[in-house]
């Protein structure tokens, strides 16, 4: 029978393989959904990771997918690397999303002269205050009533969704928009810079790579982010240190809220170009996972978004191209997060063959 | 024994249990008699825990035999050693704090009663031995020493022939010692055999009538204690003398810790309140505080820390300052450092490394002093090269995660790394908690000289042995409140036995703390 | 009067599904687990349950499917945060996140689909009592199930050894490992049982309250349910008490909307999950009640050695 080993020191191979792995398990499920519903599994992983970037244009809306991703783990990973389950980071994109897009109706409204470059500031600041207003209320009840903030947080993504639909149903619904729920599209100017000459990336990703580094510094580099994990993986040390862990659970709900808003903002001002009650596509959600596949380490989500950003559009193409249900990318994405806490399991233990010369009574 | 003794009750021929970093048991052979109370004796990481756990079906040893009355015996698990009659009284008790006695017990118990009928047996037997217990009351709202009345209740009620007892007299004081060896006693009268697990060589001495030595896994000695001394049972034990401790008179400088009736409820669920404590530390003198654990030394410790900065003002001074509300990293950069109970979780970060660890209290030192408060990796990691030097820590390195110490060379780390902060005042809680022996009395040495540079030092501990060894004045804390202190020379264990319990009689001629 | 009557009887059913789950997780937590994967759990039962229903045309093989679906989806669970020991937070939101995606692509083909038209439960004479008869005697029977696990619920914790076990692995697992019990299989049945429950109360959206599969259509039950324990301090009548509340908070939006209150719907909806938030900061405001009131060790992994 197999039995595991508690490790003296954390297998830095594994820390590694463990996502390698658990991707492999992934695939190898997904070749045997596939075959279950009579379809090509080669033609099937091709959709998920080779059409992604085939070409050129493929691959700026891979990187458009991967943007909202990685600015919003990377707050999140500091959030779970202090022990504070921000689960509602989708509430707190939703809300980056409504603020900074009613920022832009104004100023479209209003017809204020702006210029993109000078714009893109303001409305990402936006997009990063709503996000961290909408945590902060979280942090409250955590800190004043000592409420569940992965309940708070969650409830919360319900609240938004339905302040979102409430807006584009009602006040700020486009009146010439033949009743569809939508905002008016914002004035170009209002429009984040695109990065490449082809595509619909923006400066966002630009700005998501520079947030990786900076998150790294933090974490890595100054006492503050230090403060921060000791607290999440070792409350007790944290306390004989003298490290706040009220400090640390604002810093990590506001940060986290300010990028998942940030990333809200991105996603109104960049692609969209409107508000409309489907901001979002889950990528909230989504994030959370990449957080945990690229270790809740800065630079490993920046691989871990273009992978899910890979699993969002296989999703999307599978319906398109197989005729298989879109909700195939959530199934992938769950089953990916399995493998990966199972394999895990390896980081900290190894696996010990026990010869069946006693079987013991272990169901 | 004559030749037509009876078969001994339980026999271990050859017994072997490697883990892969090592050998727990190697060759352990032992036997004991109906009714005879024998002990296993060995210092801390010997392997009698592991044994023990062989014996009640907790853990599979890889080679060698045991015979129970006789018959070839290895419980499949404690639930099945239980029904064969071996019983086991743990060191961490095994109680459910929401639960009363009576449930507590009849979750031990595998027979079908009903628990009414548990408590008529719980009654029954403890008017037969002794052992007050009432059936209905929340175990949380019992004593220390009620508790593992309560676990020696659960191990009588299963009709036990052999029952083993794991280092059972950490928790009670002198007197309530006595209680239980005489229990044991008339337990073993009415022919239960008893193992009775210990490092206590005096306690061996008055109680056990045979003794199996265990060190480094192995068998090293098999003896009649009564016929032994001290120092030829610590001999088997650790394979030399005890070493024995330089002492210097004090050389009294300024009071340095200055605690003033410090009254403070506790925050913890079951915890103790803290009630008028008063006492002093001069700088060049190490004060004791020993005390059954939780009468308040937690809480105490918590206050004095700063982990808990809610003592009322003027109650915590240091060299004269207020320090009652600040926070730890205030009370360090005044000169007060603190080593914790608990080493891995609390002391140190248990998957960071030693060099990272070392920020958790020396932040001052190795971050940047400016608002970025940046981090160098580098004077971290010099700094663990010192300390594992200079405290001889075996340990992979600087780099090694602080859980993959053992537990004497991790403590070893804590203690350097807060001593070589060069603190005016240290406190420091258990200083050598399952600690062995040469690094208890490196930890020890380490302290005396601390002492004797003119740090204040003041330690927390359950080990009597161990404060009358370092200390010189003690203070007792019973049920949050604490005793006059007493100079250690005019002490005696008997004394501070009675005062653990809580009678001390009025204050001793109140010194003046003030120079 | 036949109004308020009415209004009782959408309060109890609206809360039934709330309340079953509710005591699937209390009995997850009293052993010291937490599953943040009831959403996930409870959409796969809900699809399972409709297809069934659906196929079979029997409800009741419905509700079975979605038991079933319900405890293997939590044994999913259980391999993992109990066996491998992995974060349970982590782990439940794997659920949850998975849940939706596999019921939603199970689901696809049931979208749009109606049940077969559901018999009438009235009981005899009762049924026809003024008021009381439309207000408690003419509901599903999962309704009087519910109540009925409630009150089952308090005499299997507090009355049998089997509770009593279940309490002392909650409250400490080494301590009843120490003394020889199963604590990971003991964890493990728990674990399914309260999957089962949640199951069946995902069941019980499809197959009678909605009665239609859409995707995502447990619409945060799940969530408010783990907020329920908290509120019920993990004890099974509070939490049946608390279930009847929500049901009452979910209907009063209908019940307003319907007396032509002007409030945006969208804000309505908000009420269930505005008072969720509201219900955790009041009963959470006492640390020492919460503290006095949880299982120990919920939320902790335990290492059997």
């Amino acid at each position: 029978m197999i039995r595991l080993e508690p490790r003296p020191q954390p297998s830095i191979l594994w820390t590694y393989a463990s996502p390698a792995l658990a991707l492999a398990i992934t695939v190898f499920v997904a070749v045997f959904i596939f075959i279950a519903f009579g379809k090509d599994p080669v033609r099937g992983l091709s959709i998920f990771f080779w059409e992604p970037i085939k070409s050129p244009y493929a691959l700026t809306e891979l990187i458009l997918k991967a943007t909202p991703l990685m600015v919003i783990a990377l707050g999140l990973i500091l959030s779970f690397r202090a022990n504070v389950w921000n689960i509602g980071a989708e509430g707190q994109f939703l809300l980056g999303a409504i603020v900074a897009g009613g920022l832009a109706v104004w100023v479209t409204e209003n017809q204020i002269a702006t210029q993109r470059w000078a714009f893109a500031p303001i409305v990402l600041l936006a997009g990063a205050v709503g996000g961290a207003l909408w945590a902060s209320i979280a942090a409250l009840c955590k800190d004043k009533f000592n409420a569940n903030e992965i309940l708070v947080t969650l409830m919360l993504v319900y609240v938004a969704n339905l302040l979102l639909s409430y807006l584009v149903f009602g006040p700020w619904k486009d009146p010439k928009g033949f009743n569809f729920p939508q905002s008016i599209r914002f004035s170009d100017d209002t429009l984040l810079p695109r990065l490449f000459a082809t595509g619909r990336a923006h400066v966002g990703f630009a700005l998501s790579i520079l947030l990786s580094a900076l998150m790294w510094i933090f974490m890595f580099r100054m006492l503050r982010g230090y403060q921060l994990q000791v607290g999440g993986i070792a409350p007790l040390a944290a306390r004989y240190a003298g490290f706040s862990s009220r400090g640390a659970l604002w810093t990590a709900l506001l940060v986290s809220g300010a990028f998942a808003g940030m990333a809200g903002a991105m996603e109104v001002a960049g692609p969209m170009g409107q508000l409309t009650p489907y901001v979002s596509n889950g990528y909230g959600f989504t994030a959370i996972i990449v957080a945990f596949v690229g270790r809740l380490h800065p630079v490993g989500v920046v691989f871990a978004a273009f992978l899910l950003s890979m699993f969002l559009i296989g999703g999307e193409l599978s319906q398109s191209r197989l005729g298989l249900p879109s909700a195939l990318s959530g199934v992938f994405q769950g089953l990916l997060l399995f493998a990966l806490l199972t394999c895990d399991t390896l980081v900290n233990n190894r696996i010990r063959w026990v010869g069946a010369k006693k079987s013991e009574a272990h169901a | 024994m004559s030749a037509t003794a009876p078969p001994p009750r339980l026999a271990l021929r050859h017994i072997t249990k490697r883990y892969p970093s090592v050998v727990a048991n190697e060759d352990v052979s032992l036997s004991v008699a109906p009714g005879e109370i024998h002990a296993v004796l060995g210092e801390n990481g010997a392997g009698k825990s592991t044994l023990m756990k062989i014996i009640y079906g907790a853990v599979k040893p890889d080679s060698g035999e045991m015979l129970f009355e006789g018959r070839p015996f290895f419980a499949k698990n404690p639930r099945d050693a239980r029904a064969h009659g071996i019983s086991m009284v743990f060191q961490h008790f095994s109680l459910f704090d929401t639960l009363s006695v009576a449930e507590n017990i009849w979750l031990g118990l595998d027979q079908s009663i009903r628990l009414d009928q548990v408590r008529e047996q719980i009654a029954a037997t403890a008017e037969k031995f002794g052992l007050p217990l009432e059936a209905d009351r929340p175990v949380h709202t019992l004593s220390v020493g009620e508790r593992q009345r309560v676990e020696i209740m659960r191990s009588l009620l299963t009709q036990p022939k052999l029952l083993i007892l794991d280092e059972p007299t950490s928790v009670l004081t002198p007197q309530a010692v006595e209680k239980l060896f005489a229990t044991l006693r008339q337990l073993a009268a009415s022919g239960c055999s008893i193992l009775y697990i210990s490092h206590k060589l005096d306690e061996i001495r008055s109680l056990c009538t045979n003794c199996t030595v265990l060190r480094g896994g192995r068998v090293t000695g098999k003896v009649d204690p009564r016929e032994e001394s001290n120092a030829s049972l610590s001999r088997l034990m650790i394979g030399a003398e005890p070493p024995l401790l330089l002492h210097r008179d004090a050389k009294l400088g300024a009071v340095a810790l200055d605690v003033k009736q410090l009254t403070l409820k506790s925050d913890a669920m079951f915890g103790t309140n803290l009630d008028h404590i008063s006492l002093h530390v001069r700088e060049g003198e190490i004060v004791g505080i020993a005390g059954v654990s939780g009468n308040g030394q937690q809480e105490l410790l918590a206050a004095l820390s700063g982990e808990n900065p809610r003592a009322p003002s003027q109650s915590v001074q240091l060299f004269g300052a207020d320090i009652a509300s600040a926070p730890p990293n205030r009370r360090r950069s005044l000169g007060l450092f603190f080593v914790p109970e608990e080493r891995l979780g609390r002391g140190a970060v248990p998957v960071h490394s030693l060099a990272m660890n070392n920020l958790l209290t020396r932040h001052h030192e190795l971050a940047s002093r400016n608002a970025l408060a940046w981090v160098s990796p580098a004077r971290s990691r010099s700094l663990a090269k010192d300390i594992i030097a200079r405290f001889n820590v075996k340990a992979g390195g600087d780099s090694a995660a602080a859980k993959s110490l053992s537990g004497g060379n991790l403590q070893k780390y804590i203690v350097g790394r807060e001593i070589s902060a060069k603190p005016k005042v240290l406190i420091v809680a258990q200083p050598t908690w399952g600690v062995d022996v040469g690094a208890a009395a490196q930890i020890r040495a380490e302290l005396l000289k601390l002492r004797d540079e003119g740090c204040a030092v003041l330690v927390v501990s359950e080990e009597l042995e161990e404060l009358f060894e370092l200390c010189d004045r003690m203070h007792v804390i019973a049920k949050g409140k604490l005793s006059p202190s007493i100079a250690t020379r005019d002490a005696s264990v008997e004394l501070i036995g009675e005062w653990m319990s809580g009678l001390w009689t009025t204050p001793v001629a109140a010194e003046s703390t003030t120079a | 009067m036949n109004e308020l009557a009415l209004l009782i009887a959408a309060m109890l059913s609206a809360g039934t599904p709330l309340a079953i789950a509710t005591l699937g997780l209390l009995i997850n937590e009293r052993v010291g687990v937490v599953n943040l994967g009831a959403e996930g759990m409870m959409l796969i039962a809900a699809v399972c349950g409709f297809a069934v229903a659906f196929v079979t045309g029997n409800q009741w093989l419905g509700f079975l499917a979605g038991a079933v679906a319900g405890a293997c989806a939590a044994a999913l669970f259980g391999l993992l945060a109990v066996w491998l020991n992995t974060n349970q937070y982590a782990t439940g939101l794997a659920l949850t996140l998975f849940g939706g995606g596999l019921s939603a692509f199970i689901g696809i083909e049931f979208v749009g689909k109606k049940l077969a038209e559901q018999p009438k439960y009235d009981w005899p004479w009762l049924s026809d009592l003024p008021f009381l008869g439309t207000a408690f005697f003419k509901h599903h029977p999962m309704v009087y199930l519910a109540i009925f696990l409630a009150v089952a619920m308090v005499y299997l914790l507090y009355k049998t050894r089997l509770g009593l076990v279940l309490r002392a692995v909650g409250e400490s697992p080494d301590s009843a490992h120490a003394l020889g019990y199963r604590v990971r299989l003991i964890r493990l049945f728990a674990l399914m049982a309260g999957g089962a429950l949640c199951g069946v109360a995902g069941a019980y959206l499809s197959v009678v309250y909605a009665p239609l599969w859409v995707e995502g259509m447990t619409a945060g039950r799940g969530w408010i349910a783990l907020a329920l324990t908290v509120f019920a301090t993990w004890r099974p009548l509070r939490a049946l008490m608390g279930a009847y509340l929500f049901g009452g908070v979910t209907m009063l939006q209908l019940y307003l909307q319907g007396e032509g209150v002007q409030i945006p719907a969208q804000f309505m909806s908000m009420l269930p999950y505005l008072a969720t938030i509201v219900v955790l900061v009041l009963i959470s405001r006492n640390p020492t009640w919460i503290r006095t009131n949880m299982p120990a060790s919920l939320g902790k992994p335990f290492y059997p050695t």
